[in-house]
């Protein structure tokens, strides 16, 4: 469904097309039937699946890495930005992931190395990876939920564990 | 506080109360609706398990909602029951469709609960005795406001009593609340000791264009969709205006409007509208815009500081030299033209020297703006504007050289055209008339040590007036007088204590100050007595927005302990005082308090702006006019998030039916009804400021931020607001930065000959060397400190007028480390 007001070729236009060298991933929920988590009685964290991101000397520094979670549903990011950053993990502590959904109306968010900023081009909120998603300007009422990674030296791995924050579109961040 | 968990949210059960919101805060007015149910319940995922009507099962696709933690909450009602509510957008009002601004998406998180955002509101009376805030009861606080007042009335003269008092829509305001207080302050206690919200009298915003015929909100925000063109001066609406912007400008300037101004306007040129911003700043709204429509339609005139008055003289010479302006309208509904193209005659040359633009620049905006389109019709320019003009170098003049510009060409009464505030807050505003007949600078009656008692009522001068320096200290030495002399009254009863704090404030020269609102506020530091109000949601509440849209807020909620609303509060000032008049025997007086007789917000609403124009009523000043009476609470209700545009022409079927466009007829509100044009001669920058600009380096130019409402009277108890921004940021050149020693996230003194503040340095690439820009109206940081005392003829302050040295404090690591200090501009 598509706000009537803001015309697809603009839509197209500012978010996925023109800024950030990767390809946002599809909008369309890739499937509808997760099974459904239950809390359990003495819980009160999500039951988060643990998810293989990567290895962390792979990743290219200032450019975003896609993947999903929890889910196929959930477009994520993962970046090395170069010099630790609040929540970072790997060797340098400089590797935080991010979800792909802008938190205000759920519009794919591009990252921008330029500015080394997440953009939504849909009502052009800003937000800040090297400072938790903070929204920088914009109309979202929360920053970009976080995604929580583990990272392993001896395998050089990072692993999704759980996210910060409510992804956008959904009651609960597991479906 | 339990554990807060931000990654779920509960649901709206299916059968949740559903009921009406206009937003709280800007003029925008968008449209919400509120669920409330039972917090022990939730809504199922499936779309026929929740209020929603939503499929949570899966992922819901981009543009279908908005629901965020900050839309939801768990509030208790007085009996101890508690409710889930969430506050989301509503998708039918034709005003935001169903978008939500990163303000307007908080209300759920800002109504109040006891360990939410708005712990710190006020919810009993509180009385400063013994050097401490102590609670009372509205029956001691009532008798002490009363019979001080009494004592002041009899004794002073109304002129005793001073009040500093919103008078507009939204939180904090309503037809309501301004009837209220309004018929307290004008027809029962007769003084004309008051000034409004945002400045220091009892004055209009608009006082040029309302004399030349032209009231101030006169288009639809529809006609921003169909505009040719909109030439936007001293306005930043990504940030301010959110959603009029982007639901109403943004379609218009992507070109995605074309077959509605083909079918509005057969045979005329028809494009994608070009957009003119006239500002010295380069404002996110230009960036946004430039990405829209594209840099080749976006036209930013960054003239100098203060000059726009000669801006519009030399377009408007340069238009009608070039037989731009409309002959037959100017000689049909105009009345003043020749006088003004002689006064107001500007040259190409001279016009670029004081604004600094370019002559070809100007005269690309003359072009876009009014050159007759290939089909020959004349451009629909839209001429919106807020704070840069009415904060500006000379508000009246400003507005006259503007307005002047605008019916040379015809470009009010068409649609697709308009010349109009912006806005700040909401509308709502039904009062007697004022009783005085000039303005009086209230802050310089502070200053001066005249006046006895000052309530200061939904407004908070300590962060949002001029001269704010001067004005805080006096108030507080005065008001510490009145406090001293309270802390030795030990055991006063209340007879006593009104003796005590009338003799503090006759003899001593001291000021009884009583704040009255949401929070204890900045205010809490001088006042009293603190009376606690309510907000929208926890009253029935009546506002217009800025294309005169009148909503009903439906109450769905208690307000915090014995909290009231302000007209109610009105009604019981009013009626404590008929009772001591009455007991005192002295009739005349008592029934001057007469007609108060209120149980609701509905009364009150019945009572003001419901009786305007009424036959054998006395008078009534009220943006519902003579027709206001057609609007009831029950037609309202039905009505819902779109309501009625005022006035209202008549109710038709059980509806109300309003106006879109005013001045279609070309009658204007002037006694020949013809709009008159009025001379505006440049005249410079004031003395007082050009001396400051002449000694100080930066220029301190001020305002709003899109993450921030007003003074942050909600949002600064919001991790989320005051995280972003712990202390006012100021936009500074990088260039000047580096030159004064200072970088990202270093606090720093801003400083002139009226006064100190302190700002957190915020470099951005895209702000002029010499020029800053602060944030307006903070409480940590007031940008007012180091505004002027000058105002225009109608004392009109030019907040926008203030230059200042900046000397480095050091630096705050805490914000370095946790504040984003990149570009607020999209690009």
């Amino acid at each position: 469904m598509e706000n009537p007001k803001v015309s697809r070729r603009i839509f197209m236009l500012t978010s996925g097309g023109g800024a950030a060298a990767l390809a946002t991933s599809s909008l369309t929920p890739a499937h509808a039937a997760q099974p459904v988590a239950q809390l359990a009685p003495g819980a009160t964290t999500l039951k988060y699946p643990r998810r293989a991101v990567g290895k962390a000397s792979a990743m290219p520094v200032n450019q975003a890495v896609s993947f999903s979670y929890p889910d196929a549903s959930s477009p994520c990011y993962a970046i090395r930005m170069g010099t630790p950053v609040p929540g970072g993990v790997g060797p340098n502590k400089d590797i935080v992931a991010y979800s792909g959904m802008c938190t205000h109306m759920g519009c794919p968010v591009a990252y921008d190395p330029g500015t080394r900023t997440f953009k939504c081009g849909c009502h052009f909120s800003v937000f800040d990876p090297e400072n938790s998603g903070q929204m920088v300007c914009g109309q979202a009422t929360e920053d970009l939920p976080q995604v929580l990674l583990e990272y392993d030296a001896r395998s050089d791995s990072l692993q999704a564990v759980a996210i910060n924050g409510l992804l956008y579109g959904r009651q609960s961040n597991v479906l | 506080m339990t554990t807060e968990i931000r990654d779920r949210i509960a649901l709206p059960t299916k059968d949740a109360q559903k009921t009406n919101m206009t937003c709280h805060f800007c003029i925008v007015g968008c449209g919400y609706h509120v669920y409330k149910w039972d917090a022990n319940r939730e809504g199922g995922r499936a779309p026929g398990d929740n209020a929603l009507g939503v499929d949570f099962r899966k992922q819901v696709p981009p543009m279908a909602l908005t629901m965020t933690p900050a839309m939801t909450n768990t509030i208790t009602d007085r009996s101890g029951k508690r409710w889930n509510i969430m506050v989301v957008p509503d998708k039918e009002c034709v005003v935001n469709s169903g978008l939500s601004s990163t303000r307007g998406g908080k209300m759920g998180s800002y109504m109040y609960s006891a360990d939410g955002i708005g712990k710190e509101r006020l919810k009993t009376p509180r009385i400063f005795r013994g050097s401490e805030w102590l609670d009372t009861n509205w029956s001691e606080a009532l008798a002490i406001y009363a019979g001080v007042t009494k004592k002041i009335l009899d004794t002073d003269g109304p002129s005793g009593v001073m009040f500093d008092c919103f008078d507009h829509g939204g939180a904090g305001g309503g037809f309501e609340n301004t009837w209220g207080t309004g018929k307290l302050m004008f027809s029962a206690l007769k003084t004309p000791m008051v000034r409004i919200h945002n400045r220091p009298a009892y004055n209009s915003e608009c006082h040029a264009t309302r004399e030349m015929g032209i009231g101030e909100l006169n288009n639809s925000y529809e006609d921003a969709e169909v505009a040719d063109c909109i030439l936007a001066t001293g306005c930043n609406p990504y940030e301010t205006q959110t959603n009029y912007f982007l639901n109403h400008w943004v379609p218009n300037l992507s070109g995605g409007t074309a077959d509605k101004k083909k079918k509005w306007f057969q045979g005329e040129t028809t494009a994608a509208a070009k957009l003119i911003v006239v500002d010295p700043r380069r404002t996110s709204t230009i960036a946004i815009a430039e990405q829209i429509a594209g840099k080749e339609n976006v036209l930013h005139l960054d003239l100098e500081p203060g000059t726009d008055t000669a801006l519009f003289n030399t377009l408007f010479t340069y238009v009608v030299d070039q037989g731009w302006h409309d002959k037959a309208f100017i000689a049909q509904h105009t009345s003043g033209f020749d006088d003004a193209v002689k006064t107001n005659r500007m040259s190409l040359e001279d016009g670029a020297k004081v604004t600094g633009l370019s002559v070809d620049k100007i005269k690309q905006a003359a072009e876009w703006a009014y050159k007759p389109k290939a089909s020959g019709h004349r451009p629909r320019t839209m001429h919106p504007y807020e704070k840069g003009i009415i904060w500006g170098n000379d508000n009246y003049v400003i507005q006259s050289a503007l307005v002047s510009l605008v019916i040379a060409t015809q470009n009010v009464g068409r649609r697709g055209t308009g010349v109009v505030r912006m806005g700040g807050h909401q509308e709502g505003y039904t009062r007697p008339p004022y009783p005085g007949d000039k303005k009086i600078y209230i802050d310089q009656e502070v200053i001066q040590g005249r006046g006895l008692m000052y309530t200061i009522w939904g407004t908070n001068p300590f962060q949002t007036t001029n001269n704010a320096e001067q004005h805080r200290a006096v108030l507080t030495r005065r008001a510490n007088i009145v406090r001293e002399a309270m802390v030795k009254a030990r055991g006063a009863d209340v007879a006593a204590m009104v003796d005590v704090i009338y003799d503090a404030c006759k003899n001593k020269g001291g000021l009884f100050v009583v704040g009255i609102n949401l929070y204890p506020t900045k205010l809490a530091e001088a006042a009293q007595l603190l009376l606690p109000a309510a907000q929208p949601g926890e009253m029935n509440l009546t506002s217009m927005n800025g294309e005169r849209r009148l909503r009903l807020s439906e109450r769905f909620m208690d307000p915090p302990g014995s909290a009231r609303p302000d007209c109610l509060i009105a009604a019981d000032i009013a009626n404590t005082l008929k009772a001591l008049y009455t007991q005192a025997g002295n009739a005349k007086m008592a029934a001057q308090f007469d007609g108060f007789d209120w149980k609701t917000e509905e009364d009150a609403f019945n009572d003001g702006f419901r009786q305007a124009g009424r036959p054998g009523v006395s008078a009534i000043d009220s943006q519902g006019g003579s027709t206001g009476y057609l609007a009831t609470y029950e037609l309202l209700r039905k009505a819902g998030n779109n309501g009625v545009q005022l006035p209202i022409k008549e109710v038709k079927d059980g509806k109300l039916i309003g106006t879109e466009m005013i001045y279609a007829d070309g009658k204007f509100d002037t006694k020949d009804g013809k709009a008159a044009f009025k001379p505006a001669p440049w005249n410079g920058l004031p003395k007082p400021v050009a001396a400051q600009k002449e000694k100080h380096k930066f220029w301190i130019n001020n305002g709003r931020a899109n993450e921030v409402w007003q003074t942050a009277y909600h949002d600064q108890y919001n991790e989320q607001v005051r995280g972003r921004y712990p202390m006012a940021y100021l936009e500074m050149n990088p260039d000047d930065a580096k030159a004064s020693g200072v970088a990202a996230g270093d606090v720093v003194e801003v400083f002139n000959d009226y006064g100190s503040t302190y700002a957190m340095v915020y470099p951005t690439k895209s702000i002029k060397q010499g020029q800053t820009f602060m944030l307006f109206g903070y409480f940590n940081g007031t940008a007012g400190h180091v505004t002027s005392d000058w105002t225009d003829r109608n004392v009109i302050p030019y907040y926008k007028g203030a230059w200042a040295s900046i000397r480095r404090v050091g630096t705050l690591a805490d914000y370095k480390a946790t504040v984003s200090f990149k570009d607020r501009h999209f690009a």
